[in-house]
């Protein structure tokens, strides 16, 4: 390969506006040594941990894989350890598998909130993005570890598997009865549809005004404006939106973490008996 | 930095009410408050409340909506002997249920799901109506319809659930009840009767679509909010006369995951995410039950079931015993 191919080879990763943005700074751990990229990717001292934990973890999960009795990628069940070794550490073949993969996860989820720290703070921008993300990763550590620590074993974390990890959310949702009836289930669920209705109204209004049919030229704001007021009464504006969407994703993330660390921990019974309370108010007794 | 952050609006700045962009000769005036503005309401969006467009078909929804939600409620109030006190009190476990399955798909007395039948019939006309005028209200001024087809998407699950699906098994029992309490009662009723809705391919889906939509509004909401010092929130400008912002949101992403969407193409992944939820969703209920009677054992014929160590015993399957209803 020659000189001037290879350059053109590292330019085929930019671009056209890409290089002026490539500049030094903006690292919170390793000062210059890890600040570069590969090809699109900003690498930076939480990339090399990211990569780490994610290889680790990856390459444990396809070890554990091979100790167990399929490779069919819907059944295939890596477990938490039995109760009985409370928070101990457990045997590989017993749970020990998935305490190293859950440690290389949470490593991993981290090491990527901080890299989207590096690179907004190189982009000299706001830090939404990493706190948006870290909302996700509070919501995976309540399963792996608040809540099994709060009731005194690992293996009340849920098992890493496609139908596994759905079996487990069956399952413990019915030793509560009936999980609908979990007040905070009821808020991170009505979170996650008023996010999706919310991610559908304003996709769709950016694309009405964008695309509006043949003939038509593009609209502004005004008409994005205009159009909500006509059919609710009020238009939030362009600003607000993205203000109510973070809003709403983070919360449903936040009160999905919130309902599972209640349920054992904090209410073992049933979910449905958890309302009596209310039919047994004072001022109706 | 910490000013730049932009989760509240600091300063508001307010120009005079803003009383929409000219109509087309035809349609009606639109209906406004007045000056109204809200203070708290600026501090995360628009202060400006109203106007509305009410329009022929927006009144014809609003009534159809007013009679659907006095029949339920009424209904539910009877149920307690309108007993005021009881209403309140035991509310989120009243119902306004279907009619039993001994009436088919006819229509039974107003007492035994007549009214649930009513109540149905009302609010399909009211959210048909809303489509109508949602769509009308874009043709209106020049917009593309993307908000009306979206709209259709929870339209066609709600179809589904009350309408498509009751017509195939041939009978409105299997519809869901209108109430708080009820309609989550259904949901786990079903979910059991049927094996498990978990092994449904389609609720799979559906949940991977509300899930995605998450995380799709918390990247984008973070994103345009993290680039709203350099104007970021100015998407459709944004998109036609790329400036900063939108070469740094791209950046962003492009440096964390190696891609990144453009400030219109995004809005075409947050689209079909929030769409496909309800589609996947409405396909998975009307298999069940026509097509599939027990999802569990769909799952052990496709291999999909995962394998437990014995852990309880042996147990026998009741259904194998002498005597059992075959």
């Amino acid at each position: 390969m020659t000189i001037a191919s290879r350059t053109e080879d590292s330019t085929m990763a930019m671009l056209n506006f890409e290089k002026k943005y490539r500049v030094r700074g903006g690292t919170l751990l390793g000062g210059d040594l890890f600040d570069f990229w590969v090809g699109p990717f900003y690498v930076g001292f939480f990339g090399v941990t990211t990569l780490f934990f994610a290889i680790m973890g990856t390459l444990l999960i396809i070890y554990s894989a091979s100790q167990g009795p399929t490779w069919n990628p819907w059944t295939l069940n890596i477990a938490p350890p039995d109760l009985k070794y409370g928070l101990g550490f457990a045997p590989l073949n017993e749970g020990g598998f998935w305490q190293l993969i859950t440690i290389c996860a949470i490593g991993a989820f981290g090491s990527w909130a901080l890299r989207q720290a590096e690179i907004s703070r190189k982009l000299g921008l706001g830090l939404h993005v990493p706190v948006a993300f870290s909302m996700a990763i509070f919501a995976y550590v309540c399963l792996v570890v608040v809540r099994p620590v709060l009731m005194g074993a690992w293996g009340h974390g849920f098992p890493y598997g496609i139908l596994p990890h759905l079996d487990w959310v069956s399952n413990t949702g019915y030793q509560y009865l009936h999980f609908h009836y979990n007040p905070a289930h009821m808020i991170a669920v009505t979170f996650f549809f008023t996010n999706c209705l919310a991610l559908a109204l304003h996709s769709a209004l950016v694309l009405s005004a964008l695309n509006p049919g043949k003939g038509l030229t593009v609209k502004a704001p005004e008409h994005e404006n205009t159009y909500f007021r006509d059919i609710v009464g009020y238009s939030i504006g362009t600003l607000g939106i993205h203000r109510v969407g973070m809003f709403l994703a983070m919360s449903a993330a936040f009160w999905s973490g919130v309902c599972i660390v209640i349920s054992g921990p904090f209410w073992t019974r049933g979910w449905p008996e958890w309302w009596t309370w209310w039919l047994n108010l004072p001022i109706w007794r | 930095m910490s000013d730049y952050l932009n989760i509240f609006t600091r300063v508001q700045v307010r120009g005079p009410y803003e009383p929409g962009l000219p109509l087309p000769r035809g349609d009606w005036t639109r209906t406004s408050p007045g000056s109204w503005f809200e203070y708290w309401m600026g501090k995360i969006g628009d202060a400006q409340i109203g106007p509305i467009y009410l329009g022929g078909l927006g009144v014809a929804s609003a009534v159809c909506f007013m009679i659907a939600f006095e029949i339920i409620g009424l209904n539910m109030w009877a149920s307690v002997n309108w007993d005021p006190v009881q209403f309140i009190r035991q509310l989120p476990w009243l119902a306004l249920e279907p009619p039993a399955p001994g009436y088919g798909l006819h229509i039974p007395p107003l007492a035994n799901g007549g009214w649930w039948l009513m109540a149905g019939f009302f609010l399909t006309a009211s959210i048909l109506l809303w489509w109508a005028r949602i769509y009308r209200r874009a043709v209106q001024l020049g917009l593309g319809t993307h908000t009306a087809w979206a709209f259709a998407a929870p339209i066609w699950l709600y179809l589904v659930l009350g309408f498509f699906r009751p017509l195939l098994v041939g009978s409105w029992s299997e519809a869901v009840p209108f109430g708080i309490f009820p309609h989550l009662d259904w949901t786990a009723s079903f979910s059991i009767r049927y094996g498990n809705l978990f092994y449904n391919p389609f609720h799979m889906l559906s949940i991977v679509f509300l899930y995605g939509s998450a995380v799709l509004f918390a990247m984008h909401g973070a994103t345009i909010l993290a680039v709203s010092r350099y104007g970021g929130e100015r998407e459709i400008e944004q998109s036609i006369d790329r400036g900063t912002a939108a070469e740094r949101a791209g950046l962003l992403w492009r440096w964390t995951m190696g891609f990144n969407a453009s400030f219109e193409s995004f809005h075409r992944w947050g689209l079909w995410f929030a769409v496909l939820c309800p589609i996947t969703g409405g396909i998975g209920i009307l298999l069940t039950g026509t097509v599939v009677d027990n999802w569990y054992l769909w799952g052990i014929k496709h291999g999909i079931v995962a394998w437990y160590p014995q852990s309880w015993g042996q147990m026998v399957d009741p259904a194998t015993l002498v005597g059992a209803p075959k």
